[in-house]
C-alpha cells in the first residue's frame, strides 16, 4: 500500500514541477506585448548602435575635403592583421623642403578584426571607428578600400 | 531480488557486438566541432575518445609574431564567452613582467567586467544545457537577459564578443558614463528573472530524473584530471583561484566560494547557478565604489619583456586559464602557452561517461560548458 501511495505521490510531484515551469511560458504567452524581439532590418531608422560600437575604420574629412593623416604609418606597424597600408608620396613645400604626405591609405575590411588597437595609436586621431556594421558584398574586392578621398589632402597645422 | 537478477540474465543473453560511432564534428550538442568517438554496447556507453583539432587556428604560433600588445585581440577568440578574462590574463602577465602597478581604478573595472562575462557565459550555458536536454524553451530566456549583458559591453568596450578591453597597461577606454547606472538595472532586473531560471528548469522532474546521480566525479580524479572551474568544485574541490589567489580587486571583495561534494551532473548545474548570485554580489561591491583616476598607464610604444619566463593564471567562467611567455628579450615573445581549461575538463569525459547510456554522455558533456576554440586554441 505505502509503495502505492509513493508512487501516485511522485507522480503528482512530476506534474507539479511541469506546471510550474509552464505557468512561466504562460506569463509571457499571455503578455506578449513585454516581448524582446527586435523587427530588424524593418527597425533599421530607430536602431541606436554605440558610439563607441568598432564597425569599420574610417578617415573623417572636413568639409574642404581635408583631414588629419600624416603618413607616419604607425597604424600600419600596429596592426596584428596587416589590414592596412600606407602608401606614402613627396611633396615639395613653398621653401623648397621635401615633405612626406599620405598618397592611399589602403584598408582591407575583409581582414580586419577590429581590435582598436590602429586607432588607439594614431598620434594625430586621423583615423575613428565608424558605426557600420552591414558591410555584405557580393564582391570581395569591394572590401578593400582606400580611406582617403581622391584630391584631398591635410589639415592646416597637424604635424606628427 | 529474484526479479532482478532474471532481468540481468535476459540482458546478458540478448548482448550485442561493440560497435563504434561518431558523435559529431557537426552534431549540435558537441557545441562546435568536436569529434567524439564513442564505443556503444545497446546504447551503454564503453569508451570515449575525443579526437579534437578540427578548429585549431595555430594562435600559440601566431602569437610569436605579434608584439605584446596586439596578443590580448587573438585571445578574445579561443574562449570567446571569457573574452574579458583571457585578455586580463594576458594583460596581467605583461604587467607583471614588467613589474608595472595599474591604479585602482583599472583593478576595479577589470573585475567588475570579468564577473559580467561570467554571468553572460553562465547565462548561455544554462541556455544551451537546457537545448541539450530537449528543452528549447531555456534557450530563448537565457539568451535575452545575456542580450543586455553584451549591449552593457558595447556601450563601454565597442564590441559585443570579442571586446579587447584589458590591455597591458590599462584598459582600451574608460568606461561609458551610462555605465554604472546600467550594471545596476541589469542586475536589479537578473535578480528577479534568475529564479525564473530554477522555475523552469532547476525543479522539472524530467531535467532532475536525467542529472541527479549521473555521471560522477570524486574529488581525487578530479585533482588527478587537472579538472578546475565549476567542474572541480562540483565534486569538492576547492580551486576558486579568486579566492585562494586573488588578482585584480578580488580580495577586496566578500564573496563565497560554491562548493558541492556530490559530483554528479545535478551538482556541475547547481554549482554554476550559484555561481551566478555571487557574481552578482561581486558586482554589487564594486560597482558604486570605482575610484577616481586614470583608466590606464603610460606605456612606451614599444612593448619590450625582461629575458626570462612568465606565468599568470585567472579564473575563466570555465576553470583556470593560464599565460606562459618566454621572453629572449625582443618585442616579440620567444614562445607562447595558453593554459585552456577546456582542454582538461574535456579529457575527464572517458572516465565520467564509462558505463552510462549515450543520452547521459549528452547531459555529461553539457555540464563541462565546453568551448571548442578554447580547446582547440
Amino acid at each position: 500500500m505505502k509503495s502505492i501511495i509513493s508512487y501516485i505521490t511522485e507522480i503528482l510531484k512530476g506534474v507539479w514541477t511541469l506546471l510550474t515551469g509552464m505557468k512561466v511560458t504562460a506569463k509571457y504567452f499571455f503578455t506578449p506585448w513585454k516581448h524582446v524581439t527586435q523587427q530588424y532590418p524593418e527597425n533599421r531608422l530607430t536602431l541606436k548602435i554605440a558610439d563607441r560600437f568598432r564597425g569599420e575604420v574610417i578617415m573623417p574629412h572636413n568639409e574642404n575635403n581635408e583631414h588629419k593623416c600624416t603618413g607616419c604609418g604607425i597604424c600600419e606597424i600596429n596592426c596584428p592583421n596587416g589590414s592596412i597600408e600606407i602608401i606614402t608620396k613627396t611633396l615639395m613645400t613653398d621653401e623648397g623642403k621635401k615633405k612626406r604626405a599620405i598618397d592611399q591609405h589602403i584598408y582591407h575590411l575583409g581582414m580586419c578584426t577590429f581590435c582598436n588597437l590602429c586607432v588607439k595609436a594614431c598620434p594625430t586621431g586621423a583615423i575613428v571607428m565608424g558605426q557600420k556594421f552591414e558591410h555584405a558584398v557580393w564582391d570581395r574586392s569591394k572590401l578593400t578600400k582606400v580611406l582617403n578621398q581622391p584630391g584631398s589632402k591635410i589639415m592646416e597645422g597637424v604635424k606628427d | 531480488m529474484d526479479e532482478l537478477k532474471e532481468v540481468m540474465i535476459t540482458t546478458d543473453e540478448i548482448r550485442t557486438d561493440e560497435y563504434l560511432i561518431n558523435m559529431g564534428p557537426q552534431h549540435p550538442s558537441t557545441h562546435g566541432v568536436l569529434r567524439l568517438l564513442v564505443q556503444l554496447e545497446g546504447e551503454i556507453v564503453h569508451n570515449v575518445q575525443p579526437h579534437i583539432g578540427y578548429i585549431h587556428s595555430g594562435i600559440e604560433k601566431m602569437t610569436e609574431s605579434l608584439s605584446y600588445p596586439q596578443i590580448g585581440h587573438l585571445t578574445d577568440r579561443m574562449d570567446y564567452l571569457s573574452a574579458h578574462q583571457n585578455n586580463e590574463a594576458v594583460a596581467l602577465c605583461v604587467e607583471n613582467a614588467l613589474q608595472i602597478e595599474v591604479p585602482d581604478r583599472v583593478k576595479y573595472i577589470r573585475t567588475i567586467m570579468s564577473e559580467l562575462s561570467r554571468l553572460a557565459s553562465h547565462q548561455l550555458w544554462w541556455c544551451v544545457m537546457g537545448m541539450d536536454m530537449g528543452a528549447l524553451t531555456t534557450f530563448f530566456y537565457g539568451l535575452r537577459d545575456r542580450e543586455d549583458i553584451l549591449d552593457i559591453f558595447e556601450e563601454t568596450c565597442g564590441a559585443r564578443l570579442t571586446v579587447n578591453y584589458s590591455i597591458p597597461g590599462g584598459l582600451m577606454f574608460d568606461i561609458h558614463p551610462n555605465f554604472q547606472r546600467d550594471v545596476k538595472a541589469f542586475i536589479t532586473k537578473f535578480r528577479t528573472k534568475l529564479p525564473e531560471y530554477d522555475r523552469l528548469l532547476s525543479g522539472n522532474v524530467i531535467f532532475t530524473e536525467r542529472t541527479k546521480g549521473v555521471g560522477f566525479l570524486s574529488k581525487e580524479d578530479a585533482i588527478a584530471y587537472g579538472v578546475t572551474g565549476p567542474t572541480a568544485r562540483a565534486s569538492g574541490f576547492a580551486c576558486d583561484l579568486r579566492k585562494h589567489r586573488p588578482y585584480s580587486a578580488y580580495d577586496k571583495v566578500n564573496f563565497n566560494e560554491v562548493l558541492s561534494d556530490v559530483g554528479d551532473t545535478y551538482a556541475r548545474y547547481q554549482v554554476r547557478m550559484q555561481e551566478m548570485w555571487e557574481s552578482m554580489n561581486i558586482i554589487e561591491q564594486l560597482i558604486d565604489n570605482i575610484p577616481e583616476g586614470d583608466y590606464a598607464v603610460k606605456m612606451k610604444g614599444v612593448v619590450k619583456l625582461p629575458e626570462g619566463e612568465f606565468y599568470q593564471r585567472v579564473e575563466t567562467a570555465r576553470g583556470e586559464f593560464g599565460v606562459f611567455i618566454v621572453s629572449d628579450g625582443k618585442k616579440n615573445p620567444y614562445r607562447v602557452k595558453f593554459r585552456s581549461p577546456g582542454f582538461s575538463n574535456l579529457f575527464t569525459i572517458n572516465h565520467i561517461a564509462k558505463g552510462w547510456k549515450i543520452a547521459d554522455l549528452v547531459a555529461i558533456m553539457s555540464t563541462f560548458d565546453l568551448v571548442i576554440p578554447d580547446i582547440d586554441r
